[in-house]
């Protein structure tokens, strides 16, 4: 955004009276709870405190405990292994999708485009309703279709019934939800790309990879970061797939990410102290995760 | 055309279908009888197509219950959330005020905040003033999860209007808050709507927050009335037609708006990279 054309006023209150409803609303509803959950992470709050007692200050033993606790660091490690799975084959699903776009013809464009779209659109509760009916083990369209193929037998497989498993089917789903907005955003920077330099490297003699790797991806580099970040960032706090698989199949512990497992820390076992030394931890990854993209943001607000 | 270009199309075609299939599965499940869906072949086609399952699922009323929950949540969203995120647009775009940037940072970090890493002390907030179960707890949540970036859309769309405009009116007589409402104001609709169905389907869709914020069954939302069909078939048999009648309900709004504002989604998401 280049329109620097503006004339900025210098008054200072009007600005700032303008904003105040947007600062008291953030203030409520983010402020106050990070705070909270700081100050609260310091404390030992768990069951007593939540019918009245007072909750003392324990400094940083939560998060001694989380550091010695191997549970938490199975499921950090899960989160993190599914987070750079799903991130990284939707960004190169994406990718490839988006090259494809590029190279067929109007109609066929339209009608991918038009597909993903949909995809793209579904509220992410009603798609995850789709997906639990097409995984079902019996009346599921999924290992019907796979029956289809000679020599598979699925024998009415319970895709929910084993952690692995019920993580790749959680994958699959968040794969499928994500790469339209990776596909479109690096079709958007693609085209971008000038034909001209193109055609120049063709004539020169520069092989389809060889555009692609010293020309194309060059160019949608910045793109190509910023969408893999936001993935990341997207993947790792991933929630409502987790928990309605779980409605679906089995709740144990073993089918836990970071969301479920803060949610059944503050929910079952009501210890608000631990969930929150967690949540400060999941705040503090997605946070230092961002900071790149959110620079890059930036220096688009000061051009 | 070349095989090449012939083989890829034929490519291109396959994986539309492979992405659309579970929304069309959603449809398509939506009519097929129940009789005929308990059969363990599935129906490809809803050859005898029928609306008992829409009707079906919507029978004992929680449907409008929610649907009423969740209209009420995204009017007042969208309402305030435009309101102030256009205060804070104009402020952050038209002038330059010491704390400016700031603000803006702020908004960035706050717009990365996942509600997955708050919910425990939303809930602890919201409980201790006795909003749980209501629309106002989990609208001021919500407004402050979405404002982030709603500020940063319209501040494209403010800021690429130019204030020499204005300035030219205000020249020709008109006062300042005459110029802004006479000029820029219209000019600045398209993003006031982009902004608008964003929030709506931040709102609509949401389901983290309102499930922490929202525990009773008689306040439920959308999303957390959906959920109910599918936690419920983990105990008994699934009328998979309802389930998919209701999924299309919630679906359908969010699908036709979506399509309006996708563009500006993608390009407000990314425009840091793509323009440089």
């Amino acid at each position: 955004m280049s329109i620097t054309a503006r004339t900025p006023r210098r008054g200072q209150s009007t600005p700032r009276i303008l904003l105040i409803p947007a600062v008291v609303i953030l203030l409520l509803g983010m402020g106050y709870p990070v705070v909270w959950q700081i100050v609260t992470s310091l404390q030992e709050f768990g069951l007593k405190q939540q019918f009245g007692q007072p909750a003392p200050f324990v400094g940083l033993a939560n998060y001694i405990e989380l550091a010695t606790n191997a549970q938490l660091w199975l499921v950090v490690g899960k989160s993190l292994a599914f987070c750079l799975v799903t991130a990284f084959l939707t960004l190169a699903v994406g990718t490839l999708l988006a090259l494809l776009m590029a190279s067929i013809s109007k109609a066929a464009k339209l009608i991918l485009q038009v597909s993903l779209l949909l995809a793209w659109s579904m509220p992410v509760v009603a798609a995850m309703t789709v997906w639990i009916w097409l995984f079902d083990r019996r009346r599921g369209a999924i290992n019907y279709l796979l029956d289809m193929i000679p020599g598979v037998e699925m024998n009415r497989y319970d895709w929910l019934s084993t952690p692995f498993s019920f993580l790749a089917v959680a994958s699959i789903i968040v794969i499928w939800m994500s790469v339209p907005f990776v596909a479109f955003s690096i079709y958007a920077g693609l085209t971008q790309v000038s034909d001209e330099v193109l055609e120049a490297a063709q004539l020169d003699g520069a092989s389809g990879w060889k555009r692609f790797w010293f020309i194309i991806a060059p160019m949608i580099r910045p793109v190509i970061a910023i969408v893999l970040l936001l993935q990341l960032i997207w993947d790792l706090r991933v929630f409502t797939q987790i928990k309605m698989l779980q409605d679906a199949g089995s709740a144990s512990g073993d089918y836990d990410l970071l969301g479920t497992y803060i949610y059944k820390l503050g929910t079952s076992a009501q210890d608000f102290g631990m969930a929150s030394a967690v949540s400060i931890l999941v705040l503090a990854i997605t946070i230092a995760l961002s900071s790149f993209y959110i620079r890059s943001l930036l220096k688009e607000d000061e051009a | 055309m070349t095989t090449r270009k012939v083989v890829l199309n034929v490519v291109a075609i396959l994986v539309a279908l492979v992405w659309v299939f579970p929304v069309y599965w959603m449809v398509n499940s939506s009519f097929v009888p129940t009789a005929v869906l308990s059969s363990f072949i599935p129906t490809f086609f809803p050859i005898h197509p029928t609306v008992s399952n829409y009707t079906g699922a919507v029978a004992d009323g929680t449907f409008f219950a929610a649907l009423g929950m969740s209209v009420g949540i995204t009017l007042t969203v969208v309402f305030f959330c435009i309101i102030f995120a256009f205060l804070a647009a104009v402020a952050i775009s038209r002038f330059r005020f010491r704390g400016r940037r700031s603000f803006v940072i702020a908004v960035l970090v706050v717009q990365m905040l996942p509600a997955e890493g708050l919910f425990i002390a939303q809930y602890k907030m919201v409980a201790s003033v006795h909003l749980l179960d209501s629309v106002i707890g989990v609208s001021v949540i919500y407004i402050a999860a979405v404002v982030p970036f709603t500020i940063w859309m319209l501040r494209g769309f403010v800021a690429g209007i130019p204030a020499d405009l204005e300035e030219a009116a205000m020249v020709d007589g008109l006062s300042r808050f005459g110029a802004f409402m006479r000029i820029t104001f219209p000019l600045l609709a398209p993003g006031l709507v982009a902004s608008g169905v964003y929030a709506f389907l931040q709102a609509w869709n949401e389901f983290t927050v309102a499930l922490v914020l929202l525990p009773s069954e008689a306040a439920q939302t959308l999303p957390l009335w959906l959920r109910g069909f599918v936690q419920a078939s983990a105990t008994r048999e699934t009328d998979w037609g309802q389930v998919m009648a209701a999924s299309t309900l919630v679906a359908v709004p969010v699908i036709v708006f979506f399509l309006i504002v996708q563009g500006r989604l993608t390009s407000g998401l990314v425009s840091g990279a793509v323009k440089g």
